[in-house]
């Protein structure tokens, strides 16, 4: 099957006055047709910043590609001029942003902002955009759009922003739509509806979606395959069922292992002890060496290659290589209790 | 929206009349009166002319008479000279202070504008620094020391341009540069910090992410969210460009109400000492009131109740 979407190698840094930030370390995915990956880690793995750099929107005098490849439909957009990526983002590749709340344009109607990118992309007059986004404010399921596409962002909640956003996403049928953390902002009874809303979305246009987040339960909702980041690295990826029921990786399943459960007799929360690597001066070895339980001489010291668990799944972890001590998960990560 | 700037004329009207009474009574505790530096008037002419302004009558009575006459719209006579109105004063000051203040306000407004967009667009770089230099010293340096400059080195030394009077477009340049330097570095100061932030908002990446060009993300979403707070500042510049056109009239000479207003107080001419404050009040409020209402239409948030449906 044709690959749409192909990272490779993809190095990320940010210069700033106390140096220079690697925030992603050589990052590779690949994205098929109508498939939907999570990218799944705390703040400042570097899942929106591998987000941004796909859309290349990376802030102009800080932020660059240092390496890498990022290869869509056999072109590779990290040496695509602005110009040519004009004609990319939001004809083939959009994205929903985090806050609802501020991702509108305040003083603008959001019939206006839907029909921007219509405009811009499919040369459509006035009057068809118009009708467009009244057929994408019903998709959305927004009620009354005739009446709702000549209003303001602040005159829809919260939840209804945020399907409002989709529908400027999806407005030009791209083929991959990033939605970095669509729901966090969300209260959680809307949180459902939008992942519903997404789903269903999917199904009936086939849009092939990144979907950047921190909370497991969103991924359990709706992607198809999973990769874990930690400290601008990939360090675990595979299909859902492989992530949530054989994790292989420690920090996948401290990542498990912290997920409020409803049946579990602990009332106390987990949490993975110590904080995120500094990225200005990266370990050498594998990053989360310092906050793991199981971490041995080697993991200071030299990055773990990346073992082929199955053919979907891979996981960077020197527990994995064959000399490493047997180490099962903890009770804690164990997902459902049956593995 | 009607019912809303109804109310607001209402409550305008209210705070003239508290000025009005305020002003009054402060202007009677003036010392002097209208006619006493007159040493050739005897006792009898000067309890005459008193009596022909009804200034024998007890203060309060005299308010009373005062705010009569100013219900229907009578401002009374100078004392200055026989026969004028106060109204016909400040109409005939009225047109070289007006066109003065608004020369002023657009010119400043408009490179204001220019100046905060190029700051912010070429952020930490020597355009950003050389335009917030010119905005440091444009409102660190009053309007009359630049008015001393330019009417020295471009109306004595060069000659391109009168350096005093009122006869002609050639003379509004001057004053209306020194008026306007205020206004240009206020505004481009708040346009650049506006600017910077709402770069740097989830909105704007959202309508790159659509694709837009970068410039029509600038135009469309940037600059009009920018200009809000621009809008809002205008109500007091304009204030600021009111009190400031007193001093620039008597330095550039020209016929305007500042320099009525500052005269009538020396002499103690009261009806237009009265005029006057009353004419300032009235502008100052009524501009607050269309930056309300302009505030409104820029940004739908603050569309008042009644705006909406």
């Amino acid at each position: 099957m044709e690959k749409l979407l192909e990272l490779e190698n993809l190095h990320v840094s940010f210069q700033t006055y106390g140096g220079e930030v690697k925030a992603v370390r050589g990052v590779s995915f690949k994205l098929d047709k109508g498939e939907s990956l999570a990218i799944v880690g705390e703040s400042g793995s570097g899942k929106s910043v591998t987000s941004k750099a796909i859309m290349r929107l990376l802030p102009n005098k800080i932020g660059s590609i240092k390496e890498g490849q990022i290869r869509f439909q056999g072109k590779d957009l990290a040496k695509a001029t602005e110009r040519e990526m004009e004609k990319i983002r939001g004809a083939e590749i959009s994205m929903i942003f985090q806050d609802p709340m501020t991702s509108l344009n305040p003083t603008m109607t959001i019939g206006k902002q839907i029909m921007e990118g219509l405009r811009k992309h499919q040369n459509m007059s006035k009057s068809e955009a118009k009708e467009r986004s009244i057929n994408l404010l019903k998709l959305v399921g927004i009620p009354n759009p005739e009446l709702r596409v000549e209003e303001y962002p602040h005159q829809f909640s919260g939840g209804m922003r945020q399907r409002v956003v989709i529908a400027i996403a999806l407005a030009c049928n791209p083929k991959v739509l990033i939605a970095d953390e669509p729901t966090t902002a969300l209260d959680v009874t809307i949180q459902a509806q939008i992942l519903d809303l997404m789903r269903d979305l999917q199904d009936k246009t086939g849009t092939a979606i990144v979907l950047i987040t921190h909370d497991l339960g969103v991924v359990a909702n709706l992607a198809q395959r999973v990769a874990v980041m930690y400290g601008g690295v990939i360090v675990e990826t595979g299909t859902v069922d492989e992530i949530f029921y054989k994790p292989k990786h420690p920090y996948t399943w401290g990542l498990l292992a912290s997920m409020p459960k409803l049946n579990a007799e602990s009332k106390e929360l987990l949490a993975i002890p110590g904080t995120p690597p500094d990225l200005m001066n990266p370990p050498k070895g594998c990053p989360f060496a310092a906050r793991c339980p199981y971490a041995m001489e080697v993991c200071m010291d030299h990055m773990p290659d990346v073992t082929d668990v199955s053919s979907s799944h891979k996981a960077a972890c020197w527990l994995l290589d064959e000399r490493a001590p047997k180490v099962e998960p903890p009770e804690a990560a164990v997902v459902g209790g049956a593995r | 929206m009607l019912r809303y700037i109804t109310k607001r004329v209402f409550a305008m009207l209210l705070t003239l009349l508290i000025i009005a009474t305020l002003t009054f009574f402060l202007m009677k505790l003036l010392p002097g009166s209208p006619f006493n530096n007159q040493d050739k008037l005897t006792e009898t002419q000067r309890y005459a002319l008193n009596e022909k302004y009804g200034l024998n009558d007890p203060v309060p009575v005299q308010y009373i008479n005062y705010l009569g006459k100013l219900a229907q719209g009578d401002l009374g006579y100078t004392f200055q000279f026989d026969g004028r109105t106060v109204t016909s004063m400040i109409a005939n000051g009225m047109g070289p202070s007006a066109t003065v203040g608004f020369e002023a306000l657009v010119f400043g407004t408009l490179v204001g504008l220019v100046l905060g967009i190029a700051a912010a667009l070429k952020h930490n770089t020597f355009i950003d620094y050389g335009a917030m230099i010119v905005a440091v010293f444009g409102i660190a340096i009053p309007s009359f020391v630049f008015a001393g400059l330019v009417q020295y080195y471009f109306g004595v030394k060069l000659q391109w341009l009168p350096v005093a009077f009122w006869n002609g477009p050639e003379y509004h340049i001057l004053p209306a540069f020194s008026l306007s330097v205020g206004v240009i570095a206020t505004v481009a100061r708040f346009m650049r910090t506006e600017m910077l932030e709402i770069l740097g908002t989830d909105y704007i990446l959202m309508a790159r992410s659509k694709g837009i060009s970068k410039n029509a993300v600038i135009l469309k979403h940037c600059v009009r969210n920018s200009m809000i707070p621009i809008i809002t500042i205008l109500g007091p510049l304009s204030i600021g460009l009111i009190t400031g056109s007193l001093v620039i009239e008597n330095i550039f000479a020209i016929p305007g109400i500042g320099e009525q207003f500052v005269k009538s107080i020396n002499l103690n001419d009261y009806p237009v000492i009265m005029g006057t404050t009353l004419f300032y009040s009235f502008l100052i409020i009524a501009i607050i009131l269309v930056v309300d209402i302009l505030y409104g239409i820029i940004d739908p948030r603050i569309r008042v109740a009644g705006g909406k449906s």
